[in-house]
């Protein structure tokens, strides 16, 4: 019994990884969640460019380094203009928008369905002009 | 589009007069007041060195109707006193140099607009509220956003850049209330006289491009008043065009201004000018005095000090330049020699 006990339990510490990879979403497919993890640092954001599959929920992880506010903006250009125009000082959790307060860690989901390029933003007075925009490619 | 801003500045007495044109995210000193209905018109700043003691003095202009705007001017160490100055010093250095010019009301020159940090001394001005601060870049940072004022996205960098040499900011906030009580009208200024034990003192220029497009002119003039022709280390766009004594008319106008009995009979007149687009202003002015030649540490054109202190026998910065590409070239000579050193070693080695 006792060999069948640790047969099992060695069984099952072999398996369960396999078991957490084949239900883990991928992100490749499109189907799944990816978290991207984004820093920004005398106001710039340390990615330029981020490639996902169509179909993806990404997951933004969003760490603001700098002693100033920031804001992720992620969405198409007439989202992008509606927030460059505007003037709401921080933004409600919405999809893809999002306040980052000094020093601090925030984080918000969009799904990417079509392939093309996507911005995503920072929109505070003179931020964008200053450099802080970069593009999701989706792809196919 | 040319904004232009303007500098004058004097060292062992440097003075930083500036006037920026209108915007509401340039300011020269730094921070602006967020509702931006009162914006900086010009800040002017009078750096002074004798026998081991800085007066640095800035002119606050301020106009609109709002509730507050302030500034922030980065200090080479910590001050032992912030006072009211005198009303005219700024203007006679100014005048030293356009002594024909009469600048009449409405002038055209630009006017500018355009863990927690530590409070070692507060002070009040007419006006002014005054604080002077201790940190690094993040917790200035943060504390000028949780008192009121709004930063450019430029300022985290700034503010590190600075915070490096010097973790000493003094951030003057108005108080449009106060002015009004006090009769202030837009357009007045409010100078202040900061006093600064050091024997190494620069004079912040990096900060007069903040929050302004990298195309914008920044002009500038940097006077320096000092006890000896002064050696100096500057940047490119800076160059020096008056080094003389100080004529005994302008010494004696200064001498009889508000709070100056620090202010020797002679001193050594010294006139820089700037004029470049606010992307290359990346760096101060270092001055040497009789007990510290200048660096370009002290720059902020360096991270540690490649040349020991050596003294640069001339500030002009055509040759400062040449300097550096000289140093750099012999670095690449010697590395070179070094790696064919060794590579014949090796080769000998292996025979």
């Amino acid at each position: 019994v006792k060999r069948i006990a640790l047969a099992g339990l060695v069984l099952a510490i072999a398996v369960t990884p396999i078991v957490l990879m084949v239900m883990a979403p991928d992100p490749a497919s499109g189907a799944g969640v990816e978290t991207v993890d984004l820093s920004v640092h005398y106001s710039h954001f340390d990615r330029s460019e981020i490639h996902v599959k169509a179909g993806t929920t990404v997951r933004f992880v969003v760490h603001n380094d700098d002693p100033i506010l920031h804001e992720l903006i992620v969405g198409p250009p007439d989202v992008q203009q509606r927030h460059e125009d505007g003037t709401e000082p921080r933004h409600l959790p919405r999809p893809g928008e999002i306040t980052i307060d000094p020093l601090t860690t925030n984080e918000t989901t969009y799904v990417f369905t079509t392939p093309g390029s996507i911005e995503f933003a920072c929109h505070l007075p003179g931020h964008h002009a200053y450099g802080m925009s970069s593009q999701v490619i989706v792809d196919p | 589009m040319h904004k232009r801003t303007r500098l004058l500045a004097p060292i062992a007495i440097t003075i930083v007069a500036i006037a920026a044109t209108a915007s509401p995210a340039g300011a020269c000193g730094g921070l602006i007041g967020e509702n931006g209905s009162i914006q900086l018109e010009r800040t002017t700043t009078l750096a002074a060195w004798h026998d081991g003691v800085e007066h640095y003095i800035t002119s606050f202009s301020f106009s609109g109707t709002g509730e507050s705007v302030g500034s922030i001017i980065p200090l080479p160490a910590v001050p032992t006193k912030v006072e009211a100055a005198g009303q005219w010093t700024l203007q006679r250095l100014q005048r030293e140099i356009a002594p024909p010019i009469e600048f009449a009301a409405g002038d055209a020159r630009a006017a500018s607009q355009a863990g927690a940090a530590e409070v070692i001394l507060t002070a009040q001005v007419d006006a002014l509220d005054i604080t002077v601060l201790k940190g690094g870049g993040d917790e200035v940072g943060k504390w000028a956003l949780d008192n009121g004022f709004f930063l450019t996205p430029d300022a985290p960098e700034v503010l590190d850049f600075y915070a490096a040499r010097s973790p000493i900011f003094l951030a003057a906030k108005f108080d449009a209330a106060r002015a009004a009580a006090q009769g202030l009208n837009g357009g007045d200024g409010t100078p202040i006289d900061i006093t600064i034990p050091i024997d190494k003192p620069w004079v912040p220029l990096r900060i007069l491009s903040l929050g302004l497009p990298g195309d914008t002119a920044v002009n500038a003039d940097v006077f320096l008043l000092t006890d000896d022709k002064p050696d100096l280390i500057g940047g490119p766009g800076l160059r020096l065009d008056r080094s003389e004594a100080a004529s005994s008319s302008l010494m004696t106008d200064l001498r009889s201004d508000r709070n100056t009995d620090w202010m020797p009979a002679h001193m050594w007149l010294s006139h820089l000018a700037l004029d470049d687009a606010a992307q290359n202003v990346r760096y101060d002015l270092s001055v040497g005095t009789d007990r510290s030649g200048p660096t370009y540490v002290a720059a902020g054109r360096a991270t540690n000090d490649l040349f020991g202190g050596a003294i640069v026998s001339v500030v002009h910065t055509e040759l400062d330049e040449r300097v550096t590409m000289v140093v750099g070239l012999l670095g690449a000579l010697l590395l070179g020699t070094l790696i064919i050193g060794l590579s014949r070693r090796r080769h000998r080695n292996a025979a």
